[in-house]
């Protein structure tokens, strides 16, 4: 309340600055100087399409991702699938609220996390501002709820790998100990002021800082790799890979894909933090990279012999979306295609070929196309930067120095995630079991562990 | 009483209508349609998720039953396999029994006066 007040005052003395500057231009500078200095104001149209992003991203969640893995699992695991989502996107809304913005993005700390002066949101009032990339500054709140989505969809995509065998008390306790010890930290080293991987100068070399626009790497890598690894953990789906484990609706998948594809605008275009030009080349390389991916998955599709499928589109069109997320406002149009190509050809050969020859149970290929196509895009992005393949950069780092930075970055998320997931597992595992029992798998885990059927 | 044939057909669902119109065309009044199931030399097809190739060895077919007059027979017979074919494997069958007894439940006819 006193720093609303304070700010009114300020911006009144400004205005006041402004209208005596007729008559003397001395006093008008000293008040501007005086409301710059002391509280940056945020512009509306910046917050109001950073809330419109927030929202998006929720829908990415809710019904996006729901309805995307749901309709892939078996219609006995529909219900548990969506409800796991949802119900580890809420955790993870509360916990930010509570410890996770803190150790993210909070005052202090070292380059792996922020301190925890923040916690419980301490001193964040309406009139705090969260930097941009320029000059402006967004309202805290808003930049909280926009970060809080990020938390809340990176967890429900590890679920992508554990679905119709991890048991619902396992999931929460699993993403809780998640949370805190593999996505903050990675939040913090790549996207906070202070970051490890943000600051750049890594293991005391020369290397630029690491480029991550909306999430290649804290979002899609992490989830991919501990997607993979808790998928290790867990073991593989009864029955697996002999018995048949077809989609149960490829429509419902489709209409997620749809809504993901939406809502990815506010993810990478909101990732500018303002409504600017670097939101619309977000903007304009998500619709490319996608549109090319969907289409390159399914021509992959026909040059292998097969028919280009309805799975196959959505398939690409998510490869597509994770490549750019770490190059949407890092690449031009044409490299956010190519790089959509790329990504969708090699996610094909990962999930239908790297998976069944090494025999891992990553259910809905959440390593498969969030982990490979994020390592894709994460070292692409330091290819596609570079001016002189049409990118924003402005030349003065090498490709070759950037590359190095974004793998190095890659390297650290996995190793990082592994670990983390390693141990998030094994205290789920203590704690619940981990795992439904054979009765309950077979019968499915929407009657199990829910009580419900989705279709009656 | 005279005597009467009960014909199963096996077709591909998509030759359902131009099927049924032809017997319609040779005189028969009713028949039974049923979506089935099953394999002959076409074996079954195949499913491709994400490279997950599942091979289902039962197509879908329809299954067309009717009792026909003796007289009618080897028409109704001939209707179908003209009507059916389109010359790839897997256009179906037609098998003809004799029929012992044909009942109307709800005036009691039988033989050719129940059909």
């Amino acid at each position: 309340m006193i720093q609303m007040r304070e700010t009114a005052m300020l911006r009144l003395l400004a205005r006041l600055g402004a209208g005596l500057s007729v008559l003397s231009f001395s006093a008008a500078a000293f008040a501007q100087e005086a409301a710059t200095k002391a509280a940056p104001v945020p512009n509306p149209g910046n917050n109001a399409w950073m809330m419109t992003s927030t929202l998006l991203v929720l829908m990415m969640i809710l019904p996006g991702l729901a309805l995307f893995y749901g309709g892939l699992t078996r219609s006995k695991n529909m219900l548990s699938t969506m409800t796991q989502i949802g119900a580890v996107a809420c955790l993870a809304m509360l916990i930010w609220v509570m410890w996770g913005y803190t150790m993210a993005f909070g005052d202090g700390g070292n380059g792996f996390i922020s301190g925890f002066g923040k916690a419980f949101l301490h001193g964040v009032t309406p009139a705090s501002t969260a930097a941009t990339f320029t000059s402006e500054v967004i309202s805290e709140y808003v930049f909280i709820c926009f970060q809080m989505t990020f938390a809340a969809i990176t967890v429900a995509l590890v679920l992508g790998s554990v679905v119709e065998r991890m048991k619902f008390s396992a999931v929460m306790v699993f993403a809780t100990v998640w949370l805190t010890i593999v996505y903050f930290p990675i939040a913090h080293m790549v996207w906070a002021s202070g970051g490890f991987l943000f600051e750049g100068k890594m293991f005391g070399t020369d290397l630029p800082a690491a480029l991550d626009f909306a999430g290649g790497t804290v979002v899609h890598i992490n989830a991919g790799v501990s997607a993979l690894v808790a998928a290790l953990i867990l073991g593989k789906r009864k029955g697996y890979p002999s018995e048949p484990m077809p989609p149960h609706s490829l429509t419902l998948t489709m209409v997620g894909a749809g809504l993901l594809w939406v809502g990815w605008f506010g993810f990478n275009a909101g990732s500018a933090l303002e409504a600017d030009g670097s939101a619309g080349l977000a903007m304009i390389n998500t619709f490319v990279a996608t549109a090319s991916a969907g289409l390159f998955w399914m021509l992959t599709e026909r040059v292998m012999g097969h028919k280009g499928s309805a799975l196959g589109f959505a398939s690409g069109m998510i490869a597509g979306l994770v490549a750019v997320t770490p190059a949407a406002g890092n690449s031009g149009p044409f490299g956010a295609i190519i790089l959509g190509a790329v990504a969708s050809v090699v996610c094909y050969f990962a999930v239908s070929k790297l998976k069944p020859a090494l025999g891992y149970d990553d259910a809905l290929d959440a390593f498969g196309v969030h982990g490979i196509g994020g390592m894709i895009g994460a070292i692409g992005t330091g290819i596609v930067y570079a001016p002189i393949f049409g990118g924003p950069g402005d030349g003065s780092v090498g490709i070759g120095a950037q590359v190095a930075t974004q793998i190095i970055a890659v390297v650290v998320a996995i190793v990082w995630a592994a670990v983390g997931t390693i141990i998030a597992t094994y205290i789920a595992k203590l704690l619940t079991g981990l795992r439904v029992s054979p009765e309950v798998e077979q019968e499915g885990l929407d009657i199990g562990e829910h009580g419900e059927r989705a279709y009656n | 009483m005279a005597s009467v044939k009960y014909i199963i057909a096996v077709i591909k669902p998509f030759k359902l209508d131009e099927v049924r119109e032809a017997l319609a065309g040779v005189g028969v009044a009713g028949m039974t349609v049923s979506e089935v199931k099953g394999f002959g030399r076409q074996k079954g097809q195949t499913e491709i998720y994400r490279g997950a190739e599942y091979s289902t060895n039962m197509l879908p077919k329809v299954k067309i039953e009717v009792a026909v007059a003796d007289a009618i027979a080897a028409q109704v017979v001939e209707a179908i396999s003209e009507t059916a074919n389109t010359g790839s494997i897997g256009d179906g069958k037609i098998f003809v029994f004799d029929l012992a007894t044909a009942t109307r439940i709800r005036t009691g006819e039988t033989g050719e006066d129940a059909l």
